[in-house]
């Protein structure tokens, strides 16, 4: 396939299983955007959501059920994997065992009929890349997982393909490496200049990685947007929920005024920003713990009286959980330490309560 | 002190009774393997008449003796050869699971149930001169030659290959289900299509599996013996090994000669067997995953 594309479309691809008892399920429904040359895109959801089923059938391992896909103007869902010619790394790194390292790497490269003296300058710039030079000669089984989940990197950047497809790469590494990879993963897409598409049920490697995140839930696109958009204004309460708004109250609606909605429920008032049409007089208030604060003062728009009941020290802050006098409860990441036990006054800015309709 | 003592039983490393268990099979395999063996080894070279290696001297230049090794390696090989050729691609294309494999599965494994001697039976009834196979066949004179397919070298090769094959298909899928279908993916997403997938994923990592697979199948054919009395024709082109043994034994009551026959049998299987797992150690032989887990 064409490496100096512009833009990869979907329209409406989906995918149907055929599911317990016979009857049909979308695995995937209706997924369209556009990813553009250069681009990092991240699928996110949690297990489940259709993000791997998207992936295989971008790769071609798995057949649309309808939709189309176009690399600018070619159609290439028609065409079997090892015509498309996209790289992809996958989450146990499928490493051919009885290969060496180098001998992986060059597997697409030998597939493409490229002379055996360019595949190995080539193999030894991918390997470079990664940073496994000296490695060459081992067979995967005597690699590290890190190491090994280098290997597959390489294996799929060496083709020099149009679009680099990972699904969950990091999911098998320590908390320290997938740190130190995903700034490398970063660094090689940007070095490449191609687009990756990339699958994980992490944000905050979603979030630190991608251009675009699609935030996905029952085989749907629910959000498609900048990491910074994503995080901050959640396009439903589905995104909101995954993206740590951990807080989630049924009210009542008081007042609505433009977007500005004043809801209440005994012992709460908060007024918040709507992000979508409310109905039925009822609203579903979102907020982030670490957006609400311990202030001093009782009184004032967005304040909530509360008694301790539970202190998770987390190193950095620590995780309170607040009980109204009412019964309601909320998650509240503060720096200050009050005591189990202990009345306290939180408030939460007006931009920050995110309101949706009730489910 | 006590850290002396502890060193002193570490060094000293208990004997660890769970070890006992292994008893009963050692001695089962002592009594019922070796003992026989040995026995049956120290009794060829003790033959009724001459020297020690009377016996040998006897089977390698009498005509109807040492013809039978050829003899039966040119039943052996090629249905050994037939039974691993067929069971690759069969059990390849059955490797993902669909509806249809357990009835394969079942169908295939009803020869072993039933046993040589009634697989000779029903082949004798269904592709004798006046069986269904021949009237058919002579009915819509789709062959209208003579049908010899009992009592020849062919009726033993088709018996060996029906007996033989749901073993070999069996023990193939099983090599075949084990390996990563991942593996086969990855290598599609760089560019190999199904026939290179095969032959650079597949078949490297079939190799180790496939020499077990020939070994096994082998030493079963090449013992060959009910078909080859019932179905083939044990005077002449069918007189196999195990055929020369037991006229030894059991018609000329020669057991030394017969222990002898059985030890040179034993030692042609061995030749061939080890050269099969000989080249079976140039392939790769680890774990058929890639990656962790």
């Amino acid at each position: 396939m064409n490496p100096d594309f512009s833009e990869l479309r979907l329209d409406g691809v989906t995918r149907r299983f055929a599911g317990a008892g016979g009857h049909a399920f979308n695995a995937l429904s209706e997924l369209t955007m556009t990813i553009k040359r250069g681009e990092f895109i991240a699928l996110l959801g949690p297990s489940g959501c259709g993000k791997s089923t998207a992936l295989n059938c971008i790769a071609g391992l798995l057949q649309l059920s309808s939709g189309t896909i176009r690399l600018d103007d070619t159609r290439i869902d028609t065409l079997p994997p090892e015509q498309r010619g996209f790289g992809m790394v996958f989450q146990n790194y499928a490493l051919f065992p009885h290969m060496s390292v180098e001998k992986n790497v060059g597997f697409g490269l030998r597939m493409r009929g490229v002379p055996a003296a360019e595949v190995t300058s080539r193999v030894a710039r991918a390997l470079t890349m990664v940073q496994l030079t000296g490695q060459e000669g081992k067979l995967p089984g005597q690699l590290s997982g890190g190491q090994q989940q280098r290997v597959a990197i390489a294996r799929a950047i060496v083709i020099e393909p149009p679009l680099i497809l990972m699904d969950e790469p990091l999911s098998n590494l320590d908390a320290k490496l997938r740190i130190e990879t995903r700034a490398e993963i970063r660094r090689i897409h940007t070095e490449l200049g191609r687009a990756t598409i990339y699958v994980t049920h992490d944000q905050d490697e979603a979030l630190s990685l991608a251009d675009r995140i699609v935030v996905m839930k029952d085989g749907a696109a629910h959000q498609i947007a900048t990491p910074h958009e994503v995080y901050s204004q959640p396009a439903n309460l589905h995104v909101a929920r995954f993206m740590g708004y951990r807080n989630v109250l049924d009210l009542a609606v008081l007042r609505e005024d433009g977007d500005r909605v004043t809801l209440a429920a005994p012992g709460i008032r908060l007024t918040g920003c709507r992000k979508q049409p409310l109905s039925g007089g009822r609203g579903m208030v979102a907020i982030r713990p670490e957006e609400i604060a311990l202030v001093d003062a009782a009184g004032g728009e967005n304040t909530i009286a509360g008694k301790i009941t539970n202190v998770e020290y987390c190193g950095r802050d620590s995780l309170l959980d607040l009980l109204t006098a009412d019964g309601a409860r909320l998650h509240v990441r503060s720096v200050r330490e009050p005591r189990l036990g202990d009345t306290v006054h939180v408030h939460v800015p007006v931009e920050r309560v995110l309101v949706y309709p009730t489910e | 002190m006590a850290n002396a003592a502890a060193a002193g039983a570490l060094a000293r490393e208990p004997f660890d009774r769970t070890l006992l268990l292994v008893v009963p099979a050692a001695a089962f395999m002592v009594l019922l393997f070796v003992y026989p063996f040995l026995y049956g080894l120290w009794l060829s070279f003790t033959p009724k008449a001459g020297g020690a290696l009377a016996n040998y001297t006897h089977f390698f230049t009498t005509d109807n003796l040492y013809p039978t090794i050829w003899t039966t390696l040119k039943l052996s090989l090629p249905a050994t050869l037939i039974n691993v050729g067929f069971a690759l691609p069969i059990a390849f294309k059955m490797r993902v699971k669909t509806r249809y494999q357990r009835w394969v599965t079942t169908i295939l494994v009803v020869p072993i149930t039933l046993g040589t001697v009634l697989i000779a039976e029903g082949m004798l009834t269904y592709f004798g001169p006046k069986g269904w196979l021949a009237q058919f066949l002579q009915f819509f004179h789709l062959y209208d030659g003579p049908i010899r397919l009992t009592h020849n070298y062919t009726g033993v090769l088709i018996s060996l290959v029906v007996s033989g094959f749901p073993f070999a298909f069996l023990l193939t899928l099983s090599y075949v289900t084990g390996i990563d279908p991942g593996l086969a993916r990855a290598a599609a997403t760089l560019g190999a299509d199904p026939r290179a997938q095969f032959r650079h994923i597949y078949l490297p990592l079939l190799a180790p599996g496939l020499a077990m697979c020939f070994c096994l199948s082998f030493v079963q054919a090449f013992s060959v013996f009910p078909s080859a009395v019932l179905l083939g024709s044990p005077a002449g082109p069918t007189r196999v090994i195990s055929i020369a043994a037991y006229e030894a034994a059991f018609e000329i009551y020669d057991y030394s000669l017969a222990s002898a026959i059985a030890m040179i049998m034993g030692f042609v299987q061995l030749v061939i067997v080890v050269a099969v797992l000989g080249l079976r150690s140039l392939f790769y032989r680890g774990p058929v995953v890639g990656g962790k887990g």
